[in-house]
């Protein structure tokens, strides 16, 4: 059997409304995603510029599989670098983060700039006149690979394929205004990390994101407190490919009892020991929305759930497991109010997050159930099969949407 | 407060009974554990290490950390597991205003219905520990983790 037969799964029509289990759990489906998606003409967010604030500051994350390091050079630009020596092919950097001088690598002293261009090695002329490189050896035929880069208002995004198209093209108008709305190029702080370990499919948490269904139904916290809710006015927009996405939404000024019977999540008589939790102050560059999910294919998500903001990385690890790297931050004008108010709303969201925690429990089970039956197709038929932008949220559409792409680049 | 035989024995016990409270799932007993205001924080280490402020959990003040209980058994679905926790002799430090510092060591262990334990959480306590009428009380738990992949959620304290 031909690659190209074991990589076409059965898929039940020319649509995208029925997902078969083989997208989630194929070795071979997951290899050429990281072929044709993470390493091909996709642009991949690798970090924000605040994160590297000094030549020298650096910062490894990863692509796909591939380590890569965020390093700013003594112009002040940020490059984006793969972690492999040219020599050995050494993962030469371990630390997440730092502050260099140059980039050695350990095993044969190969020697890199912040541009990735190769300094030296030692024994390059031999010793006592013996050994050494060959005549031909040239240092610039032996930097570090180094990816397209680009930064848009301090967020910073790389692609191995420098053929991409430029990066707004990339996104599109009309996500790239979900995106500006909260990176319209003012300083932001650092709040921190968090990390978890999912044992599902990538593809999963993009789902999860474009997903409007669920947190009216899955997250107590959304639909009692009117944060996310059904009857929440909203909208979904994506971009001309459909492969991006952003969930617009407004938080109810009143949460006047359940929306229908039958959402057992929301709880009457729930109230907070502590209100601050909830403690929300509207932000001027909000507008009238109170939340903005935006999912950038193929490995980020940008939210602004009320007054926490984050960006969500997702790194693969196989076609059963993936990182999922939250980066929290605020803004350089916040007041110590507002990063307090922040780090507390953060109580909502990670690992251990009030409304996200049992995603990533969610995402465990949906994997465990593709695995255990391959000839299953999972069903996205929500708002009827095609895709499109709406002014609600009863829909699956964005999740049609990413499909409808996924198969353009899987299948050609 | 002096540092003798009967104060690390009375800290000894806080831990056994913090320990025993949330191995147990008895995590309404647990707010009570902490003074009224007391700061309960689980950080992951590189966080910590470089002074940036997120924590996976922060509860500041018994009504939190009480709302974060109700979160764990009425609003957060996940896979059920037990947690065992082991936990270092700590090292102690009384302070002038009669505050004990103690720092221990702590791993805890996850049990999943139908798997193996995992390896779950590691970390330190960096604690405060204060005199009440009601016995020793911790009056800030920083919990700082070194394994900073979270293997899918954290739910429960540590």
């Amino acid at each position: 059997m031909s690659l190209d037969n074991m990589t076409q799964p059965d898929w039940l029509d020319d649509g995208s409304s029925r997902i078969p289990s083989a997208v989630y759990t194929d070795p071979a489906i997951y290899q050429r995603e990281l072929e044709r998606i993470f390493y091909g003409p996709h642009w991949s967010y690798v970090g924000l510029e605040i994160e590297v604030p000094e030549a020298g500051c650096f910062k490894r994350t990863a692509i796909g599989e591939r380590s890569v390091i965020m390093v700013r050079n003594r112009k002040g630009e940020i490059n984006v670098l793969e972690n492999r020596c040219a020599h050995r092919a050494m993962r030469f950097c371990q630390e997440r983060t730092g502050k260099v001088k140059t980039f050695v690598c350990p095993y044969h002293q190969w020697n890199y700039n912040y541009d990735g261009k190769l300094l030296g090695v030692p024994f390059k002329n031999g010793v006592k006149g013996k050994g050494g490189m060959p005549e031909d050896f040239q240092l610039e035929d032996h930097g570090l690979n180094v990816l397209k880069c680009t930064v848009r208002n301090g967020v910073v995004f790389a692609c191995f394929d420098h053929e991409v198209e430029p990066l707004e093209e990339y996104i599109g108008s009309d996500i790239l205004s979900a995106f500006d709305r909260t990176f319209d190029g003012r300083k932001l702080t650092l709040l921190g990390y968090s990390r978890q370990r999912i044992p599902g499919n990538w593809k999963l948490m993009m789902e999860n994101i474009k997903d409007p269904y669920h947190p009216g139904l899955l997250h107590t916290w959304f639909v009692t407190f009117g944060l996310w809710r059904a009857d929440n006015e909203s909208r979904l927009k994506l971009d001309k490919h459909s492969r991006h996405a952003a969930m617009i939404s407004r938080r109810s000024a009143s949460v006047s009892g359940n929306i229908e019977e039958g959402v057992t999540s929301f709880r009457a008589n729930m109230q907070l020991g502590e209100p601050l939790l909830l403690d929300i102050v509207h932000e001027d560059w909000w507008g009238e929305d109170t939340v903005c999910m935006t999912t950038i294919f193929p490995n980020v998500i940008f939210q602004q759930q009320v007054n926490s903001v984050s960006t969500r990385q997702i790194i693969p690890l196989g076609p059963d497991k993936f990182d999922f790297v939250w980066t929290h931050f605020g803004f350089e004008d916040d007041d110590e109010e507002m990063t307090e108010r922040r780090l507390r709303q953060a109580n909502l969201f990670g690992p251990a997050g009030f409304v996200s925690a049992d995603d990533g429990e969610v995402i465990e089970f949906s994997q465990e159930g593709f695995e255990q039956d391959r000839d299953f197709s999972t069903m996205c038929e929500l708002g009827g099969r095609d895709v499109g932008e709406t002014d609600h949220m009863v829909t699956e559409t964005l999740i049609r949407g990413m499909y409808r792409y996924w198969r353009k680049v899987m299948e050609a | 407060m002096k540092l003798d035989a009967e104060l690390r024995f009375a800290v000894a016990d806080l831990y056994a009974t913090y320990a025993a409270c949330i191995d147990d799932g008895r995590f309404e007993e647990w707010p009570e554990l902490f003074t009224d205001d007391a700061w309960y924080r689980i950080v992951a280490r590189e966080n910590y290490d470089r002074d940036l402020p997120l924590s996976v959990v922060s509860l500041k003040g018994k009504p939190m950390m009480r709302d974060r209980v109700y979160g764990i058994s009425s609003t957060i679905f996940h896979a059920p597991y037990y947690q065992r926790h082991i936990i270092s002799t700590p090292l102690l430090f009384v302070s002038e205003e009669a505050v004990v510092h103690a720092t221990a060591n702590y791993a805890v262990f996850r049990t999943k219905r139908d798997m193996d334990a995992d390896i779950y959480n590691i970390g330190q306590y960096l604690d405060e520990i204060v005199s009440t009428e009601g016995g020793l009380r911790f009056r800030k738990k920083f919990c700082v983790y070194d394994n900073d992949i979270i293997p899918n959620s954290l739910i429960y304290p540590v």
